[in-house]
């Protein structure tokens, strides 16, 4: 019990200050009926470091991890690759095993990092103010609808067929249980976005609407019109960026009129992990920061006048306003925050748009030679790093056998809706910096065989 | 002067105390190094990565390529490892020393849940891989979950929520769920007063009305008050347990048993499992649904602020509800239960409250701690952590008002409050003390059931000379406030900041940087 510091003249020696004679004794307190006597029984007793490491081993080994293979998934969660000083950053032990910074004279450093990661992720999403995170990019989506339905005081929300199937059902899970109304519909194999059908859907009980830049499909379209059409009839846009890559190439959310932008920050500085801990960003525009969920740091000054950084607008919280809280949020990512942060400084603006380009040309590349393979067809005409294929046949089939070939090949459409209706040939198809030439062969040369 | 031919001294000579306090042209005080914010150091053309070159390509970015300047400062590697090195100096952190913030259970992180964490098998997996390639992960999960259902006593584990509070309304929509599926509409939930804010704060969050249960004087729940307020429009009871003055609900099979005569469910929240874990099980004590906190009992690391994870046990009458998506064994293989798989054996389930599976790096970590402990160290812990809570509680309630020490045993955190401070003094400057005793501060204003209450969790991993050092540094507080040592008021000296103005920060909310040049053209 290596963990463990006490040792047994020590205990007895802390029962005898405390005036017991034995650790049951402190117990005293449980019903008789409900103290377990002994170890509970068909479990395993304690294990050394090395035989500890060595069954988690075993058990990583179990997997294809995304290194091994050609690998192009993402829907939602992106391979980038993190430099090395990263990692080696935020296991510093003085962020790794820090608390939420409640005592600031002593958590200038957590603090400050929070409030240059708001910095930077206002910029990056084109808002005025972003909070210090939120678990992910689906429960920020969540939040951000129920703000808009305090600002508006409605509660219908409109949600684009093109934002992520599991975000929507979160909403949905959610809203059986507040009573918003959401209006939703599976999406169409279509080169264009639903743009123009959620304009057209717009009315006077809409709090906000929800779209996905780029989409699910990774489809791209100006969100200058939707949010224009928007805000006449006195409803917010919402935009979602889960793939922040991208906006080192393409315009900000923001700066096209939307009124609450989150995302999901995985892609930078946080990784895989087979989806969790990801990364909430939580960004919007100054007149709306009282109604913002989760916590925010902000700037202030010492007793001796030194600048410092503190926790603020707490009044929104649920350890002061308890039930009348903007959120339940407490814990939430700092430490994903953390390493968004640090990888985002490494990259600078130059870094961040040469990522982007490179991701960008690779997924170029890729797409026009895939689209050569016979039976597969390009939907997307904008794309950035991800575009859809349709393919001959099933996709959710054609991923098992890829996966079969040692080949990663993508998320199928029949996955990701399993309801939706006639998009079931939809293979959705990610290109990071971290693919090369030879992986997009190896697909190429997969899908050849398998659509033979 | 003892000195050197070449003039070097080699003993120190004696200043005045004032020349050595000056102020140094940097204002840095040795190691103790002040840091720029990167916006003021870093520029938008410094990069500390290097990338191949972009394949030329026509653009398929539909006419929005992004020209404008986005404002994001680089720094070279060696400057952003020096940037952040620097920050992380200015933290107070477990590795440094006791960290004793009550409920918030502060123990040591075992590297090896880190390096675990990170092997490729995990860490470079995705969340939507085909299951055949990633059956080691889900087998975690399920040993992981298996471990979950043992240690509570519960039937089942619903592992996606995402941190404490995600696993509460985890747990609310569950019940929620089940009442509805009966035809019960309820409307209210009960909270007791000493609850944290997130319980009632998820419950509002669902759509609940939320009323307060009061407590006795001996600091738990008032069983004849709850059971005369339960009726046909209460949908749940939410109760921590240990509850938040670090005393056990002694009550809780009969409140359990009063919740559900009257059709309700009793949710419990599982901040404090830490204090019981190998020696109660929540189960036989009549829980429907408890959110573990895997960051707290289970050792994965706070990280400043999370990530957390708050997997949620529940009872057999909950288990239908469980949200998507699960692990389920089929044999020899594991199946990941999603929207794609779940029929109608599945179709009860609330739904879904996450993207992907839930926080797998804390799964890794957390399934890694509990195999080291294993049945027997686990039950350990538990004896450990009270044992040291009672070892502080009963070496400082003679200069230390403790409101339920006369009641008996704590358990794995002793309460204080400023009761017999003297005037003007208050649970603040005792807490800001401890910071230049080098310690970090118990909880402080928390429950609100205490006046100025003081919180103290030290966990099992303290060792004993640490635990006498931090009762030393709070007896000698203790008795500064008591004796109205007005310097008190003042502290912290030593940390990197005084107290800093929380007021202002809120009155003129500064929530990001703005280059203070183009603030002037401005104004």
């Amino acid at each position: 019990m290596r963990y463990l510091p006490l040792t047994d003249s020590d205990r007895q020696d802390m029962l005898s200050v405390i005036g017991a004679s034995s650790i049951d004794d402190l117990f005293i307190d449980v019903p008789a009926e409900a103290r377990l006597s002994g170890k509970i029984p068909g479990l395993p007793d304690h294990a050394s470091e090395l035989s500890v490491e060595r069954h988690m081993a075993a058990l990583a080994r179990k997997n294809l991890s995304a290194g091994e293979a050609p690998f192009f998934l993402g829907a939602g969660a992106y391979r980038h690759h993190v430099p090395a000083s990263v990692d080696h950053l935020i296991q510093r032990g003085e962020f790794l095993t820090a608390y939420t910074p409640y005592q600031p004279e002593i958590a200038q450093g957590t603090l400050q990092v929070l409030f240059e990661f708001q910095t930077q992720v206002a910029r990056l999403l084109g808002c005025d103010v972003a909070n210090a995170s939120m678990y992910d990019g689906s429960t920020a989506c969540w939040e951000a609808i129920g703000m808009a339905r305090r600002i508006t005081k409605r509660g219908k929300a409109i949600l684009s067929s093109g934002l992520h199937p599991h975000y929507v059902s979160v909403a949905k899970t959610m809203a059986k249980f507040t009573g918003d109304a959401l209006v939703h519909e599976a999406p169409t194999l279509d080169a264009a976005t639903d743009i123009d059908a959620l304009i057209a859907g717009i009315d006077k009980d809409t709090s906000c609407v929800v779209v996905q830049y780029p989409d699910i499909l990774g489809r791209i379209a100006d969100l200058t019109p939707l949010a224009d059409a928007a805000h006449e009839a006195g409803a917010l846009l919402v935009a979602v960026v889960t793939e922040p890559v991208a906006l080192g190439a393409i315009k900000a959310p923001g700066h096209m009129g939307a009124d609450i932008v989150v995302g999901e920050g995985q892609s930078i500085g946080v990784g895989l992990q087979f989806g969790g801990p990801y990364l909430g960003l939580f960004a919007c525009k100054q007149k709306y920061v009282r109604q913002m969920p989760g916590r925010l740091c902000g700037e202030t000054v010492d007793a001796a006048g030194k600048r410092g950084f503190v926790l603020t607008l707490s009044t929104r919280e649920q350890h002061i306003r308890r039930e009348k809280a903007t959120s339940n949020i407490c814990t939430n990512s700092g430490l994903c925050a953390l390493a968004f942060s640090i990888h985002m400084t490494l990259l600078g603006e130059k870094g961040l748009r040469e990522l982007a380009m490179l991701n960008h040309g690779l997924a170029v590349q890729a797409a026009e030679r895939l689209a050569q393979v016979p039976g597969v067809e390009l939907l997307n005409g904008s794309f950035f790093n991800e575009f859809t294929l349709v393919l001959a046949k099933d996709a959710r089939e054609t991923v098992r056998n890829l996966a079969d070939k040692g080949v990663l090949g993508g998320v199928s459409l029949g996955r990701l809706f399993p309801d939706a209706p006639g998009i079931g040939n939809g293979l959705v198809v990610a290109v990071t910096e971290t693919v090369t030439a030879e992986d997009i062969e190896a697909l190429a040369r997969a899908l050849e065989e398998e659509l033979a | 002067m003892t000195m050197l031919k070449e003039g070097r001294p080699t003993a120190p000579q004696a200043v005045t105390q004032e020349a050595g306090i000056a102020a140094t042209a940097t204002g840095n005080r040795a190691l103790m190094l002040e840091e720029a914010l990167i916006f003021e150091i870093g520029s938008p053309d410094t990069t500390g990565v290097d990338f191949a070159e972009a394949p030329k390509v026509e653009s398929r970015l539909g006419n929005l390529a992004r020209t404008d300047g986005i404002g994001l400062p680089g720094l070279s590697e060696q400057e952003t490892v020096r940037h952040y090195t620097r920050l992380s100096r200015q933290n107070y952190a477990i590795d440094l020393g006791l960290f004793p913030l009550g409920s918030c259970t502060m123990k040591h992180n075992p590297r090896l849940n880190e390096k675990v964490a990170r092997m490729p098998g995990f860490a470079d997996l995705h969340p939507l891989a085909p299951q055949s390639t990633v059956q080691g992960v889900l087998a975690v999960i399920h040993e992981l979950a298996e471990w979950l259902v043992k240690l509570t006593g519960m039937h089942s584990v619903a592992m996606s929520p995402k941190a404490g509070a995600h696993g509460e309304l985890c747990g609310l929509l569950a019940i929620r769920a089940a009442l509805e599926a009966r035809g019960d509409a309820r409307s209210v939930i009960l909270v007791p007063e000493s609850a944290h804010g997130t319980n009632p704060a998820t419950a509002a969050f669902c759509g609940y009305k939320v009323e307060d249960i009061p407590a006795t004087p001996d600091g738990r729940v008032d069983l004849q008050a709850l059971k005369a307020r339960l009726g046909p429009d209460v949908a749940a009871v939410m109760i921590t347990n240990p509850n938040t003055c670090g005393l056990f609900e002694r009550d809780m099979k009969t409140i359990s048993d009063a919740v559900h005569a009257a059709g309700a469910f009793v949710y419990c929240d599982g901040a404090n499992f830490n204090a019981i874990v190998g020696r109660v099980r929540p189960g036989d004590l009549g829980v429907d649904a408890m959110h573990i906190n895997l960051h707290k009992t289970f050792s994965t690391p706070h990280g400043g602020g999370g990530p957390g994870s708050g997997p949620v046990v529940l009872s057999q009458a909950l288990t239908p509800f469980a949200p998507l998506p699960f692990v389920e064994r089929q044999g020899d293989s594991f199946v990941l239960v999603e929207e794609e798989t779940a029929d109608e054996h599945h179709a009860s389930s609330f739904g879904r409250m996450v993207a992907f599976h839930g926080q797998m790096g804390m799964f890794t970590r957390a399934l890694t701690y509990i195999l080291s402990h294993g049945a027997d160290g686990l039950r350990q812990v538990a004896s450990d952590a009270v044992l040291n809570a009672n070892y502080i509680l009963r070496s400082l309630d003679d200069v230390l008002d403790a409101p339920f020490g006369h009641s008996g045993p704590c358990m794995h955190e002793a309460l204080f409050s400023d009761k017999g401070l003297a005037e003007g003094f208050t649970t603040l400057d005792i807490a800001k003390g401890l910071i230049d005793e080098g310690f970090h501060p118990m909880t402080m204003y928390f429950p609100l059931v205490v006046h100025g209450a003081m919180l103290v969790e030290p966990t099992e991993t303290e060792s004993k000379a640490a635990l006498d050092q931090f009762i030393m540094a709070l007896r000698s507080l203790a008795e500064r406030a008591k004796a109205g040592d007005e310097a008190l008021k003042g502290a912290p000296y030593f940390a990197p900041r005084r107290r800093l103005d929380e007021t202002l920060a809120a009155r003129k909310p500064v929530l990001s940087w703005t280059d203070p040049a183009l603030a002037q053209a401005a104004e």
